[in-house]
């Protein structure tokens, strides 16, 4: 069982979107993401300045076994990255939606959020694909 | 099930202990149960138990058996005696690999040839087309269950459903009609793991309650099931070669690093010529380990370059589970090859720096 949570927006390539101030949303990879990869052991992300298009790849997540691209599921440009993902990669796998958050972005065109899956609409979409 | 794979017995097993199934050469197999890390862990510390029924098996008979063999492999079967297995690269006429398998021999004219689940056609093809003299093949795959269970702990687990006295069987030697708590396998002290273990061929219907018994009897002892994930990462540590990997119609055992198993005072067998020239002048490409200096994970077919010349790929690669770097096996070419030498691996478009290192990256304490 995978755990959702309500306050997030979500993508169909198992990110995670939550919304802060000031136009700016942080992005992390769904609990059903990091338990279908397996034990992450390295993580690639975009430097700071660097501009992300929606549905685009911004990084990348290795497990022991596989390489997967991460997509942004938004447009506009890296303002923050989680660093301590450089030496405790794990902390995707331990605590997804806490720890184990990827970037933060700055929006250049907030209406992308509408596009996203709501809680509910995610919870349907990985039932289909379990 | 999912429609066109082919599954083992123990398929029915697997939702009980957690396997997370994947595709794997069209067989559908767990991945791993708990975690490859922790499955890999388990093995090198204690013990771990594998379904490795996909592996083919072919039953040799005849007087002409050990010629034939001999035609067939580079190893040098005539050295076995009965209760002994060995490893062996089998190639084709241009030295290329067809295959690495254990050669069992249980009398003088009577033998099993284990094979890789995803060559059992294609060496079953090669089998026959070699086929002289009074030889009688059977490929027995289809009937024919293989547990493996690995560690410094398997003895221990192993010993507890069964009175033959198991220290009594040496590295590569084996015993017919094993009485495992009731019921029979053939059992050899082998494996794929870089550590101490057992290898158990089996009836299919005999082998989901030998998976049951041994995870019992190996409670006390922490023996976890584990799947083909760690298998592959327990392998590439001890510098196992993965055929499709490491090995391939087009590399030959000796740039593979198996120049050990081929055995050039035999009569002949086939590849000998090559085989036999690139022992002598050297073949023109090498299977290096390499440590990346530059952040990121070899991984299997990413091109190494030294400056801008291509000079190979990296076979397979992953973080080490036991050293925690990121590490891999590549095949390049020749003059590159020595130690500590700087190559370039391209990771997603990106040129990244690594050294050539020794390599096994683990063996086992004796």
């Amino acid at each position: 069982m995978s755990e959702i949570k309500q306050n997030l927006k979500y993508s169909k390539e198992h990110e995670w979107v939550e919304v802060l101030d000031d136009n700016k949303v942080k992005i992390g990879i769904t609990d059903f993401a990091q338990h279908s990869l397996g034990d992450i052991v390295f993580v690639e992300l975009p430097e700071l300045d660097d501009e992300v298009t929606v549905d685009e790849t911004f990084g990348s997540v290795e497990s022991v076994k596989a390489v997967s691209d991460v997509y942004s599921p938004v447009s506009g440009k890296i303002v923050e990255t989680n660093s301590n993902l450089e030496d405790a990669p794990e902390s995707i796998n331990d605590d997804p939606y806490g720890a184990g958050w990827m970037v933060i972005v700055e929006l250049s065109d907030s209406s992308e959020l509408d596009n996203l899956l709501s809680a509910e609409e995610y919870d349907v979409f990985i039932k289909e694909e379990e | 099930m999912v429609e066109g794979l082919k599954s083992t017995p123990l398929y029915p097993l697997y939702e009980k202990y957690g396997g997370k199934l994947v595709d794997f050469g069209g067989w559908e197999l767990p991945v791993q149960f708990s975690s490859i890390l922790e499955e890999h862990q388990a093995v090198r510390e204690r013990a771990g138990l594998f379904d490795v029924s996909h592996m083919g098996e072919v039953d040799v008979k005849g007087t002409d058996a050990l010629a034939y063999i001999q035609k067939l492999i580079t190893n040098d079967a005539s050295k076995l005696v009965d209760g002994k297995a060995l490893y062996s690269p089998m190639c084709y006429l241009d030295g290329g690999t067809v295959d690495d398998l254990l050669v069992y021999r249980y009398t003088e004219d009577h033998y099993l040839i284990v094979i890789n689940a995803s060559n059992i056609e294609k060496d079953v093809d090669w089998f026959k087309q070699n086929l002289e003299g009074d030889v009688q093949l059977t490929n027995i795959s289809d009937h024919v269950s293989q547990l493996a269970v690995q560690g410094p702990l398997a003895e221990k687990v192993l010993q507890k459903l069964t009175e033959v006295d198991l220290s009594s069987i040496g590295f590569f030697h084996f015993k017919q009609d094993v009485n495992l708590n009731g019921l029979k396998g053939l059992v050899s002290r082998t494996g794929y793991t870089g550590e101490d273990g057992f290898e158990i061929y089996l009836a299919n219907e005999d082998a989901p309650k030998l998976w049951d018994m041994i995870i019992e009897a190996g409670k006390d002892e922490g023996v976890l099931p584990c799947g083909l994930g760690a298998r592959d990462t327990l392998r590439f540590e001890a510098k196992l070669p993965l055929y499709g990997q490491e090995l391939s119609k087009d590399i030959t055992p000796i740039e593979a690093g198996l120049g050990f198993f081929v055995k050039l005072d035999k009569p002949n067998f086939n590849g000998k010529e090559v085989l036999a020239a690139q022992k002598e002048n050297g073949a023109p490409r090498k299977l290096v380990g390499i440590e990346m200096i530059d952040r990121g994970i070899p991984r299997s077919h990413y091109p190494v370059y030294a400056g801008e010349e291509l000079i190979g790929e990296v076979t397979t690669g992953t973080q080490s589970p036991t050293l925690k770097k990121n590490v891999g096996l590549a095949l390049i070419k020749q003059e590159y090859a020595a130690l500590d030498n700087e190559v370039l691996v391209e990771i997603r478009n990106k040129k990244l720096k690594a050294k050539i290192v020794k390599a096994p990256f683990y063996k086992k304490s004796k």
